[in-house]
């Protein structure tokens, strides 16, 4: 028992850096329908930055805010440079680019910083806390309570701010958003920014429990993805429960069954959900317009 | 076209690239990279079916590299078979193991298709990383020589190994580019192009189109596999990277780097994407940097890219 609740732990802890990244996937997929493979950057500049801006001397909570402030930054001038001049162009080729920001960034981050594993201090020490015969560290509750935060922050945005809806309403028909007045530029550029935001939150929560380097954000997007496909790719909501279910799956799989296949079977879940319900456990079908 | 066919251009071109490149090598170096490029061009070339043809995106398709490469390592070793015939195998079981994924995942659409494919490449690479009994693990394994210049050292001929791999992958790359350019012009690639741009559409005028995806996909992966198998047995050793997701990320970049409609492109788009990391090792640690800002920057500005692009320039500026 106390070893299923170990594995739980863990699982839920991983689960919610991935709901952070898939939270930060729907942001953008939803206002441009594009799939940002460099969404794994934004929580690598989090980390990076807290990391680099922390040793120079700034108190931690000052650092992790100029770390995200920054990343807000690298996801404005992501679509302002790159996504938005390419619009109406096909899928694969909105593919190649984010991935090539993505190669980009991480190359940026390997000359600008360096190649070592990074760490910064937790939020409220490394004591772990003892429940059920299991120990989960006081930095796992942040990081818990960061995916929680994030989602009912997007959550409240989107339903209870005009705002929030104006983002839902260019998503939804950005001719028709025009129509009713909607700057729906400032709206792109808002979804990215909050999508890095949320992304670098990401990345200062785990970098005290998982370290940190240049390149862990390639495996990052491709979780935070499987995790934001198997929540529908829409809701915020699907988007937390999608990588939730990841995180979980994976430390089962670790724990039970073997650690090397731990990445596969998130993998294999994934395309047993695609065949299954192509469009996730919580997505609603799209018709294809002709 | 005014008298020789977009086919015939191509492939006259391609032969006279292949031909006249080694005047330029200073080198027997330039040789290995020549025949580097000529392997890349053949896989991106698979995805010009796939990708520019039937408008299907792969994230994944260094997987069936990987069974290619891994075929012509393990074959030899554990079944007794020649080189060649590992070639045949890896092909086929690429081709069967597509045909038989191909189905459900090609049911999928754009970003669900690419995270699909992107996951059953994973998958491939996963099983040849972590089985180290078979495979030997992250470590990688020899693989045994073709015997090809043995054979050739009994006429009296001696050739080396990089100049021998040039000619086999050049001849391949040319046969790859017949079957592609051929499959083109065809009925059945005119109904794959067809799905190209509405699968609506040609599913109303009796197009299957289920089944010509799936054609493709096994096309492009045999492709890929022969690919694999070739860079496996001219470097005489492979690791699991070649099934990796930046190999796949690579392929698909040369594709559609050089147009993804375009069996000239892929040669030149795999030209681009294998030469630019040995001209880049002089930048070394802005080599990723560079290589981002290319891939960003050709999209945006040649959307269709190189070769369509710059065709479609000089076509304008032509009286």
């Amino acid at each position: 028992m106390s070893e299923f609740l170990q594995f739980l732990f863990s699982g839920i802890t991983v689960g919610s850096v991935y709901a952070l990244v898939a939270l930060g996937f729907i942001l953008i997929f939803n206002a441009s329908g594009v799939v940002n493979f460099a969404q794994g950057e934004f929580v690598m500049l989090g980390g990076m930055i807290t990391y680099f801006t922390y040793s120079a001397g700034v108190p931690l909570a000052a650092a992790a805010v100029f770390a995200i402030l920054v990343t807000c930054l690298a996801g404005v001038a992501l679509n302002k440079l790159a996504i938005g001049p390419a619009r109406g162009a096909s899928v694969v080729s909105l593919i190649i680019i984010t991935i090539g920001a993505s190669i980009f960034l991480r190359g940026l981050a390997q000359v600008v910083f360096d190649k070592q594993l990074h760490r910064f201090p937790s939020i409220s020490g490394d004591d772990p806390i003892s429940i059920g015969g299991a120990t989960i560290l006081p930095q796992s509750l942040w990081i818990i309570g960061g995916a929680l935060g994030a989602f009912l922050a997007l959550y409240l945005f989107f339903s209870h701010t005009l705002t929030g809806k104006a983002v839902l309403a260019t998503a939804n028909n950005k001719l028709a958003a025009q129509l009713v007045g909607i700057g729906t530029n400032n709206m792109m550029t808002l979804s990215f920014a909050l999508s890095a935001a949320v992304g670098a939150l990401g990345g200062v929560l785990m970098t005290p429990v998982t370290l940190t380097s240049y390149d862990v954000g390639l495996t990052l997007a491709l979780k935070g993805f499987a995790g934001a496909i198997l929540g529908g790719m829409g809701s915020p909501f699907g988007a937390l429960a999608g990588g939730l279910l990841v995180g979980l799956i994976e430390a089962m799989t670790a724990g039970y069954i073997s650690s090397e296949y731990k990445d596969a079977v998130a993998f294999i879940v994934i395309l047993l959900v695609l065949f299954v319900m192509p469009n996730g456990l919580f997505g609603r079908s799209a018709l294809e317009r002709v | 076209m005014n008298g020789i066919s977009v086919r015939t251009a191509t492939l006259l071109a391609l032969a006279v690239i292949i031909l006249l490149a080694p005047v330029l090598f200073p080198s027997s170096f330039y040789y290995r990279v020549g025949a580097l490029i000529f392997i890349n061009g053949l896989a991106a070339m698979g995805l010009v079916v796939l990708v520019g043809y039937a408008g299907q995106v792969s994230l994944g398709h260094a997987g069936f590299s990987g069974i290619g490469a891994y075929a012509c390592a393990l074959g030899p070793v554990h079944l007794g078979l020649p080189p060649l015939v590992c070639v045949a195998l890896g092909a086929a079981v690429s081709g069967l193991l597509a045909f038989l994924v191909g189905r459900p995942i090609l049911r999928l659409k754009a970003h669900y298709l690419a995270v699909a494919t992107l996951g059953l490449g994973i998958l491939i690479y996963m099983v040849i990383n972590n089985e180290g009994w078979l495979t030997g693990g992250p470590d990688g394994m020899t693989v045994p020589s073709l015997g090809v210049r043995s054979l050739l050292k009994g006429y009296g001929i001696k050739v080396t190994s990089s100049e021998m791999w040039y000619w086999i992958s050049g001849v391949v790359l040319l046969a790859g580019a017949f079957v592609a350019l051929n499959l083109h012009n065809s009925p059945a690639g005119r109904a794959l192009r067809s799905l190209h741009d509405s699968e609506v559409a040609a599913s109303t005028i009796g197009i299957d189109v289920a089944r010509m995806k799936l054609t493709a996909f096994v096309i492009s992966a045999v492709y890929a596999s022969v690919a694999g198998s070739q860079v496996a047995l001219m470097n005489r050793f492979v690791t699991p990277d070649v099934a990796g997701f930046m190999h796949s990320v690579e392929l698909l970049t040369m594709t559609v780097l050089g147009g993804a409609a375009s069996v000239l492109g892929a040669v030149v788009g795999a030209t681009i994407l294998t030469a630019l990391p040995q001209v880049l090792t002089v930048f070394e640690d802005f080599e990723h940097v560079l290589l981002g800002l290319i891939m960003m920057l050709v999209m945006i500005f040649l959307r269709e890219g190189l070769v369509p692009s710059l065709a479609r320039r000089m076509r304008r500026s032509a009286p």
